[in-house]
């Protein structure tokens, strides 16, 4: 970045603009998508007190470290930044919105990443408006269809009724998971523990004045282990999207240190949406966040980009990881298993939910099926998913386990292959 | 002996100069807002990319004490904060038994003074004198439990600790708080607003190069040179895991133990276990792709000397 030096000081007095200008730069940088608070925007101003006005750099730094918090803003900061404190480029900008619009014969730049964004933020409600074509709709049950093709759509949900709200919440109440508890090395107190919980003995002791000293006891504590969902909602999958979408916020809100993630032909964290407490609004946000609904399914390149991006930002603390997927796919099979393989390795258990499962017809025939079952600690398939109910009894606790072993599966496989 | 506060972005960079760490200017200047504001700086970063390195060089280069908490799963209060003496507090109890005292809140005082307490890191660091707090270092947070995190936050914006049995104690100078994380979790945003943030990237070319010139001085120069550049070209290659500088340092120190003063495809593949940790990304780099790589490496050094 050039280190030329913004003339603020003609600013510094007290008619100066410089807070103002900071104020509004946070509010452009909350519309953009950072989440900001009053608090931080109050920060900055001390921030740059602090640092006093130098260079461009400087000043960069400055509310970079107060007003990002996380790295995934820092592109969108970039851009806000360079667009906003530039204060020529803003004029001309501004003034080629108003003014009619001339040709553009200059070459079109490739947009930075963030820059939407930012411009969005800044220039809202100035944008051209680009009247919607007439799109037929066409609605094809594309199940058991394979597609590589990437198709990028849009997606409305109706919403939940109360009905359907309850009948979830009660689907969600009751529902648990196998191996669902873990031991963590903290422990509480327990009567009927092994251990001697010495404050507490103490605690006790004092309260009888010191005359006896009885021990208490402690047991270690138990938590339900990070859950990481990963939803197929390609085609094949498209009419049970809604139902994933809203077990994952049930989900989310009975547990703490739930990641959802969503893919078609890319993969999509949809956690921070799904985070928002009514259903309605965070399915419309997930709505919004993911561009390929209903489109071609990459199982394989999709579990590299979590393996490499997310499994050590979200798999940590022994995860188990619930794939929901039918396994259909077109791509090299060969990646799939390796991608598996590594996601079966950083996880504690990796579920399998294969909600396409003819019970009659269905034999692990399909590569990417043979390719994932080696894979996987649990194979749980289901035939018919009409309800979230039908999702929580295909993967709670107490159905026979023998059913799940993907070993079994695997070897009527090889026993049709003779 | 303790330095002086540096009062300036300039200063702070001389004083990272002074401890030996290479650092940028945006490195700099969070770390003199942090000084100055009295916030805790949150660095995130890859593994090895020098985020510990920070605290301890300023506590080295301003004298100041470094006090470390380690973050593990299962970190609680007890080991973290501060701890009873049990069995001193037993035999108080049966003291006071032995020389008739049946007064309660007498008996109570005394089990619970300050003899007893046994001060664990976050305690320590908040009974720093006026003019000498401590550097306090939260080394990867992520490893600890979201308990301990929610724990911190009171420490972290009163910088006070509450003991039930004692009443609350305030840090009468709050420390130079630091804390780093892997990103293995996410920190939540209610710790984070607390801090500064700075993501510790890779270093670029040059500054890496100075590293090795300055924390391994007997390395070649046109050694240092070439691995340097084969380092920052793996860094852009979809790797699972990129080398950091620590693993840089290590491999600059093991060719100049070998004493090699070029790096050739036979000596990568030999030594490429310093560099790279991750199965997949060592057959990779051991078969065609990496022989490639060295030839553009070589190719552009070679176009830049020309």
């Amino acid at each position: 970045m050039s280190a030329e030096v913004i003339s603020l000081n003609d600013h510094a007095n007290e008619h100066g603009r410089l807070a103002d200008n900071i104020v509004f730069f946070a509010r452009a940088l909350r519309h953009a998508g950072l989440r900001l608070g009053p608090a931080s925007v109050a920060d900055s101003i001390k921030a740059v007190l602090a640092a006093g006005i130098g260079s461009r750099d400087d000043f960069y730094w400055t509310l970079h470290c107060v007003l990002v918090k996380r790295r995934e803003d820092r592109l969108v900061f970039d851009e806000t930044f360079r667009l906003f404190w530039k204060s020529r480029e803003l004029v001309e900008k501004l003034l080629a919105m108003f003014s009619p619009v001339a040709p553009d014969t200059r070459e079109k730049q490739k947009k930075r990443a963030g820059e939407n964004r930012a411009e969005g933020a800044l220039f809202s409600g100035h944008e051209k408006r680009i009247e919607p074509e007439a799109v037929p709709e066409i609605d094809v049950d594309a199940r058991f269809t394979v597609s590589e093709r990437e198709v990028l759509r849009d997606k409305d949900f109706a919403q939940m009724n109360a009905k359907e709200i309850a009948a979830a919440k009660r689907a969600i109440q009751e529902f648990a998971l196998p191996f669902d508890e873990v031991r963590t090395r903290r422990f509480i107190q327990n009567n009927s523990g092994r251990r001697v919980d010495p404050r507490s003995t103490m605690r006790a002791a004092m309260r009888m004045g010191g005359e006896m000293i009885l021990p208490r006891f402690r047991a270690p504590k138990t938590v339900h282990p990070p859950l990481v969902v990963i939803a197929d909602i390609s085609g094949s999958m498209s009419q049970y999207s809604r139902m994933f979408l809203h077990f994952m916020h049930a989900i989310m809100e009975k547990r703490r240190r739930v990641h959802s993630f969503v893919f078609g032909t890319r993969l999509t964290n949809l956690s921070r949406q799904l985070a928002k407490r009514d259903p309605d609004e965070a399915l419309d946000l997930c709505a919004g966040k993911v561009r390929d609904w209903s489109g071609g399914t990459r199982i394989g390149e999709t579990l590299k980009e979590f393996n490499l991006n997310w499994s050590r930002r979200v798999l940590s603390q022994g995860a188990v990881v619930i794939l929901i997927t039918d396994g259909l796919e077109r791509d090299d099979t060969e990646e799939l298993a390796r991608q598996a393989d590594r996601l079966n390795k950083s996880c504690r258990r990796l579920i399998w939910l294969n909600p396409l499962l003819r019970y009659d017809g269905f034999e692990a025939k399909a590569r990417g099926v043979k390719a994932l079952l080696p894979f996987v600690d649990e194979f749980r398939p289901s035939h018919s998913l009409n309800a979230l109910q039908d999702l929580c009894y295909a993967l709670s606790a107490n159905r026979p386990q023998r059913q799940h072993d993907p070993r079994q599966w695997m070897r009527s496989i090889e026993k049709d292959l003779k | 002996m303790t330095a002086e506060m540096p009062s300036s972005i300039d200063e702070t960079e001389v004083l990272l100069a002074q401890g030996g760490y290479i650092g940028d200017r945006a490195l700099a200047t969070v770390l003199f807002l942090s000084l100055k504001m009295g916030r805790p700086l949150f660095l995130e970063g890859e593994a090895g990319v020098g985020k510990t390195e920070i605290a301890k060089v300023l506590s080295a280069t301003l004298g100041r004490e470094l006090i470390r908490l380690q973050c593990y799963e299962g970190l609680d209060v007890s080991s973290a904060v501060y701890e009873w003496n049990y069995a001193s507090q037993m035999i108080d109890i049966r003291l006071a038994e032995a020389s008739g005292d049946k007064d309660r809140t007498s008996i109570e005082r005394s089990i619970y003074s300050e003899r007893h307490l046994i001060r664990r890191p976050v305690l320590q660091a908040l009974s720093g004198e006026s003019g000498r707090a401590p550097v306090f270092l939260i080394d990867e947070l992520d490893r600890a439990d979201e308990a301990f995190e929610a724990y911190l936050l009171e420490v972290l914006s009163d910088f006070q600790v509450t003991i039930p049995e004692l009443g609350t104690i305030k840090a009468k100078e709050p420390p130079l708080v630091i804390i780093t994380t892997n990103r293995t979790r996410e920190i939540h945003d209610a710790l984070k607003r607390r801090c500064l943030y700075h993501w510790v990237d890779y270093p670029d070319a040059a500054r890496e190069l100075q590293i090795i010139e300055q924390k391994v001085p007997r390395a070649n120069g046109r050694l240092a040179k070439e691995l340097v550049a084969y380092v920052q070209k793996l860094r852009t290659i979809d790797l699972f895991k990129s080398p950091g500088i620590a693993e840089t340092l290590d491999w600059a120190s093991a060719l100049t133990e070998l004493d090699k003063v070029a790096i050739d495809p036979e000596t990568v593949s030999q030594t490429i276990g310093v560099l790279l940790k991750y199965h997949d990304d060592i057959s990779r780099i051991q078969g065609s792709e990496g022989k490639k790589l060295l030839d553009e490496v070589k190719a552009s050094l070679a176009g830049a000397a020309a």
